[in-house]
C-alpha cells in the first residue's frame, strides 16, 4: 500500500501532467525500458490493424475535470483544483447540434470529473432527453452528498430516466477508501441507498444503476459475472443496496494510475501482464469503435484515455466539434498506443465493462 | 550447485516450462489444475482463498505470491484473505494439539 496523495498531478506540479512524458514512458523511452511489442504489432499479428471505427453510437462528453474527489487511480487527473476545465454553454450547444444531426447516436455518455458540478449539467441532460437520446451519467456518488444543492440529484436522474453508472471499487470499506479517499465508502453507500429509494436498481422501475469495479491496485479484474454476483450478495446483505450490473474495468496506465505504477515499482510487471493477457477476441469490441469522446474545450478523441493523453482523432483539420464531419470520422484510423493493451487484456475492458 | 538456486522469484513464471521435460504429464497436470481452479460448485474466489490458505500451511512462497494476486483479482479483500490464513493456522494448531492425546495416553500408561 502507498500513502494516498490528496492532490492532482497538476496541483503537485508533477511532470506527468505533460502528456508527452507519459507517451515517452509508454514507448519505453523513459523511466523503464520495456521489452514489449507495440499494440499495433499485436493487432497486425492477428490481422486487425489498422483499427477502424464501426457505426458511431455513443457520444461521450467529458464536461469537466472538476471533482470533489481525488482518486489515486484517476486517469483524468481530476480534482477540486480543476476549476478552469469546465465545458461552457456554447460548446454544449454545439454538442447538442451534433447529437441531433447524427441519427446513429443513441446514447450520450456524460463523464468528468464529477459532471454534476458543471453549472450547465441539468440543462444539458434535459436537452439531450428532449432529443430522445439515452443519457448515461458517470456519477461518483459522493457528489450527491457533497452539498445540499445536489441532494435531489437522484430525483432529477429518475425524472429523466438517466442511466447512472457509478464507481464502487469494492464492497469493503478499506479497499474502496484506499483508492478513492478516506470516508468515500460510507458516503457512496449512503448515496446508493438514496438512489435505491427513488427506484434505481429496483426491479420493474426501468431505472438503471450500474456499478463500476476497477482493481484497487496493480492487478487485473477477475470474472465480471462472478464479481457481480458477489457484489450483489454483499451489498444487499450488509447495506440493503441493490444495483443492476457490475462493469469490470481494467485500469489503464495513464495519468495518476501510471504514476501509482511507477512509484510502487509495479509498472513493468503490470505492462507485461497486460500484454500477456492480450485477447484478439476483445479487439472488435473496444469502445473507440462505436464511441467518440469530446473534451471540455470541444476537441474530438477516439476515447477518454486518448483524450487524457492528448491524442486527438486522426482527421487533419477536423479535430474540433466546430469542424465535426461524420463522414471523415468514419474513414479515420484509430490512434493507438501501449495503453490500449488495457482494453484487450483478458475479457477486455470498456466503459460498459468486459467485452469478450 | 550453490544455494542461490533455491526459491527464485522468476521460477514461478517458468512453471509452465515443466512440460519441456515431460510434455504429456505436464500438460495433463495443467489441464487438471486449471479445471479445478475454474468456477464450479465453488466460485473462483472461494477456491483462490482455499489455495491461499494451503499456500500458507505449506509455506510455499510461489503459491503465496500467486494466490495473493489471484485473491485480489477475484475480488477478495484483506479481511477475507487474512481469515483464510487463520483457518490454515487454526488447522495447523489443531492438528498439532490433537496428537497430544496420544502423548497424554502414553504419559498415563507410563506413570503412576
Ligand atoms: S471520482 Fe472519478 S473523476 Fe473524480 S477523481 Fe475519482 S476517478 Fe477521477
Ligand atoms: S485506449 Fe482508447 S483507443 Fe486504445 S483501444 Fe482502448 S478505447 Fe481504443
Amino acid at each position: 500500500m502507498t500513502v494516498r496523495k490528496n492532490k492532482s498531478l497538476a496541483a503537485r506540479g508533477s511532470e506527468l501532467t505533460d502528456t508527452m512524458i507519459q507517451l515517452r514512458i509508454l514507448s519505453g523511452a523513459e523511466r523503464a525500458a520495456l521489452d514489449l511489442p507495440t499494440f499495433e504489432q499485436k493487432l497486425e499479428e492477428c490481422g486487425q490493424y489498422p483499427l477502424r471505427p464501426a457505426e458511431l453510437e455513443i457520444f461521450q462528453i467529458n464536461i469537466g475535470k472538476l471533482c470533489n474527489q481525488v482518486c489515486a487511480h484517476c486517469h483524468v487527473d481530476a480534482g477540486p483544483d480543476k476549476k478552469r476545465e469546465n465545458m461552457d454553454r456554447p460548446t454544449l450547444e454545439r454538442c447538442l447540434e451534433i447529437i441531433a444531426a447524427v441519427p446513429s447516436i443513441h446514447t450520450v455518455d456524460i463523464t468528468g470529473g464529477a459532471p454534476e458540478l458543471n453549472p450547465h449539467f441539468r440543462w444539458f441532460v434535459e436537452e439531450v432527453c428532449r432529443l430522445g437520446k439515452q443519457v448515461i451519467d458517470r456519477c461518483n456518488l459522493t457528489v450527491i452528498l457533497s452539498n445540499k444543492k445536489y441532494h435531489d440529484l437522484p430525483e432529477f436522474f429518475a425524472r429523466h430516466g438517466v442511466t447512472v453508472v457509478s464507481s464502487l471499487p469494492h464492497y469493503s470499506r478499506r479497499r474502496t477508501d484506499s483508492q478513492r479517499g478516506e470516508g468515500v465508502f460510507e458516503r457512496s453507500i449512503r448515496a446508493l441507498q438514496m438512489l435505491n429509494e427513488v427506484g434505481y436498481g429496483q426491479p420493474g422501475t426501468g431505472l438503471e444503476l450500474n456499478l463500476v469495479y476497477n482493481p484497487t491496485g496493480a492487478f487485473l479484474p477477475g470474472d465480471q459475472q462472478s464479481l457481480e454476483a458477489e457484489f450483489k450478495r454483499q451489498l444487499e446483505r450488509r447495506y440493503g443496496v441493490r444495483f443492476n450490473h457490475l462493469y469490470c474495468l481494467t485500469n489503464l496506465p495513464v495519468s495518476r494510475f501510471l504514476e501509482y505504477l511507477l512509484e510502487t515499482g509495479n509498472y513493468e510487471a503490470y505492462m507485461e501482464e497486460l500484454v500477456q493477457a492480450f485477447n484478439p477476441a476483445a479487439v472488435p469490441n473496444v469502445m473507440c469503435r462505436n464511441t467518440i469522446s469530446v473534451s471540455w474545450d470541444g476537441y474530438l478523441y477516439d476515447c477518454d484515455f486518448n483524450q487524457m493523453l492528448d491524442l486527438k482523432v486522426a482527421v487533419p483539420g477536423k479535430q474540433h466539434i466546430n469542424d465535426f464531419d461524420i463522414e471523415a470520422l468514419k474513414q479515420r484510423q484509430i490512434v493507438l498506443n501501449r495503453h490500449c493493451f488495457g482494453c484487450t487484456a483478458g475479457a477486455g475492458s470498456s466503459c460498459g465493462g468486459q467485452i469478450a | 550447485m550453490s544455494n542461490d538456486h533455491y526459491l527464485k522469484r522468476d521460477h514461478l513464471k517458468k512453471f509452465g516450462e515443466i512440460t519441456d521435460f515431460q510434455e504429456e504429464l505436464g500438460s495433463k497436470f495443467f489441464e487438471y489444475y486449471n479445471s479445478v481452479m475454474d468456477e464450479g460448485a465453488l466460485t473462483r474466489r472461494e477456491k483462490a482463498l482455499i489455495a491461499l490458505a494451503v499456500a500458507h500451511a505449506q509455506q510455499c512462497p510461489y503459491c503465496i505470491d500467486a494466490y495473493t494476486q489471484a485473491c485480489l483479482k477475484e475480488g477478495a479483500d484483506e479481511e477475507q484473505m487474512m481469515e483464510a490464513v487463520h483457518v490454515a493456522a487454526a488447522m495447523k494448531a489443531g492438528i498439532t494439539l490433537v496428537f497430544s492425546v496420544q502423548m497424554m495416553e502414553d504419559v498415563k500408561k507410563k506413570t503412576m
